[in-house]
């Protein structure tokens, strides 16, 4: 173990490294570029056996992981908003051939109007492709949450997208602990494939399938990505056990004692939520911070087990799921608790686009209009 | 727990996509006496449902492209109308 004082994308690019990946892929785009600055630099050095493919888009980016991943390959890209977006196509090839792969999202803004700065339109776009979404809030669980990936993405055979705020993570620097190289080999032992495309072989990769044969692939998804949820704490429980460190399972929850007001959030801003919980708690409101650390599956069975029956539930939502009148956190905790038919309450806002500040004080100010709405 | 998942990935045998001479509307009916067996058919058959020893079709795959009845120098290859048979 050893403590490091650096950016979120060095603590991104340290993890990569110590999991071994075989192969790398990237494009640069702000603020994901340091990424792959940094792999590129640790292969040409000699620190990562690995292969390097400088390619000219995300599109490409990501069609050349998923084909390394399919010869069997440990495989790792890196990207943010447009290029993102940009993969999008390949992001369904990705999840619908079953494909083991780990990509950071830096999370930005996504164009019009051309914005630099974090929010989660990028990640939530992204939503029904098919990926298991990590958010991670600090530089230490951005380490932790990479290494975390690749061993879920080998067990459930799902692609898993690490997301973490553009800036606010990407670019400060953190005090955070690295893990010894023999305890992350015994976490992540050399990936060894159930099938891989291979010369000798002679098999093809994603063909024509009539409707019947279609339907058992993408039912077999559907079902599985729900059911990774149980092995996505498991695996955090494992990791813990062999490090010490620890982020929750599904939620990060803050302050959970006689609580009725829950305030739901992602990234970063879950952190800054904590210090809102503390002002709230202050004037007497009975608050606690419930951080998602997995967006996709999507925690709903989890999230009505953590709400009492009179909970007031507020989604802060860092993104716009156009056209419902709020964000993702909103429509999907709503979705989730539907069938409990009792006196919980849903309210949410979007806030944060485009990197807009979020301090403490505007979070719980935001909590207390919710509350008001509520009444 | 280790699970063997649903994996998209395929060795090519007959079949492998579904039975493809079901899209087809016409049909190749090859006329053996003007057939003097220079192979052309079978070397320009995109599906491969052409034998090579008695230039019998494949009707269960063969998709009605009519590449054959193009490229045989005897024009031994009619296409017929799948009604119409």
């Amino acid at each position: 173990m050893k403590k490091m004082l650096d950016t979120g994308n060095a603590a991104c690019a340290l993890a990569v490294k110590a999991a071994r990946v075989d192969f790398v892929a990237a494009y640069p785009i702000t603020p994901q570029t340091s990424v792959a600055e940094k792999l590129a630099s640790y292969i040409s050095d000699g620190d990562l056996d690995a292969k390097y493919l400088p390619v000219e888009s995300e599109h490409s980016a990501m069609s050349a992981v998923s084909a390394a991943a399919a010869v069997g390959a440990r495989v790792f890209t890196a990207t943010s908003s447009q290029g993102l977006l940009y993969m999008h196509e390949i992001l369904h090839y990705a999840a619908g051939g079953r494909l083991a792969m780990v990509m950071a999202n830096v999370n930005r803004a996504v164009c019009a109007p051309w914005c630099l700065y974090v929010d989660h339109q990028d990640a939530v776009s992204q939503r029904d492709t098919g990926w298991i979404q990590l958010f991670a809030a600090t530089t230490q669980e951005i380490y932790d949450s990479i290494l975390l990936a690749y061993k879920i993405t080998e067990q459930v055979h799902i692609p898993v997208m690490v997301n973490y705020d553009g800036f606010l993570l990407s670019h400060s620097m953190m005090p955070f602990e690295t893990v010894d190289q023999d305890l992350i080999d015994r976490f992540l032992p050399p990936y060894q494939p159930d099938w891989r495309l291979h010369p000798q072989w002679g098999g093809t990769f994603g063909n024509v399938t009539p409707s019947d044969q279609y339907v058992p692939f993408r039912t077999s998804l559907a079902a599985d990505i729900v059911a990774a949820g149980d092995l996505i704490v498991a695996a955090a429980e494992e990791y813990r056990d062999l490090t010490g460190h620890w982020h929750g399972g599904l939620f990060d929850i803050y302050q959970p004692e006689g609580a009725e007001v829950f305030l739901l959030s992602m990234g970063s801003m879950g952190k800054e939520m904590e210090l809102a919980v503390d002002i709230l708690r202050q004037q007497g409101i009975p608050a606690a911070g419930l951080r998602l650390r997995v967006f996709r599956p999507f925690p709903g069975v989890e999230l009505a087990k953590v709400l009492p029956s009179e909970a007031k539930l507020l989604c802060f939502d860092r993104n716009c799921a156009w056209g419902t009148g709020g964000g993702a956190l909103l429509s999907e905790a709503k979705a989730a608790l539907f069938n409990r038919r009792d006196k919980v309450q849903v309210a949410g806002q979007v806030m944060g686009l485009g990197g807009e500040d979020l301090p403490a004080q505007y979070l719980a100010d935001k909590a207390l209009e919710m509350l008001e709405v509520l009444k | 727990m280790h699970k063997t998942v649903l994996n998209p990935v395929s060795r090519p045998q007959p079949g492998a996509g579904g039975p493809t001479g079901t899209w087809r509307s016409q049909r190749p009916v090859v006329d053996h006496d003007k057939c003097n067996g220079c192979l052309f058919c079978w070397m320009f058959c995109p599906e491969g449902v052409v034998g090579r020893d008695d230039r019998a079709i494949d009707l269960d795959y063969c998709k009605g492209c009519g590449v054959c009845a193009v490229e045989c120098p005897q024009h031994a290859i009619t296409m017929v109308r799948e009604e119409e048979r």
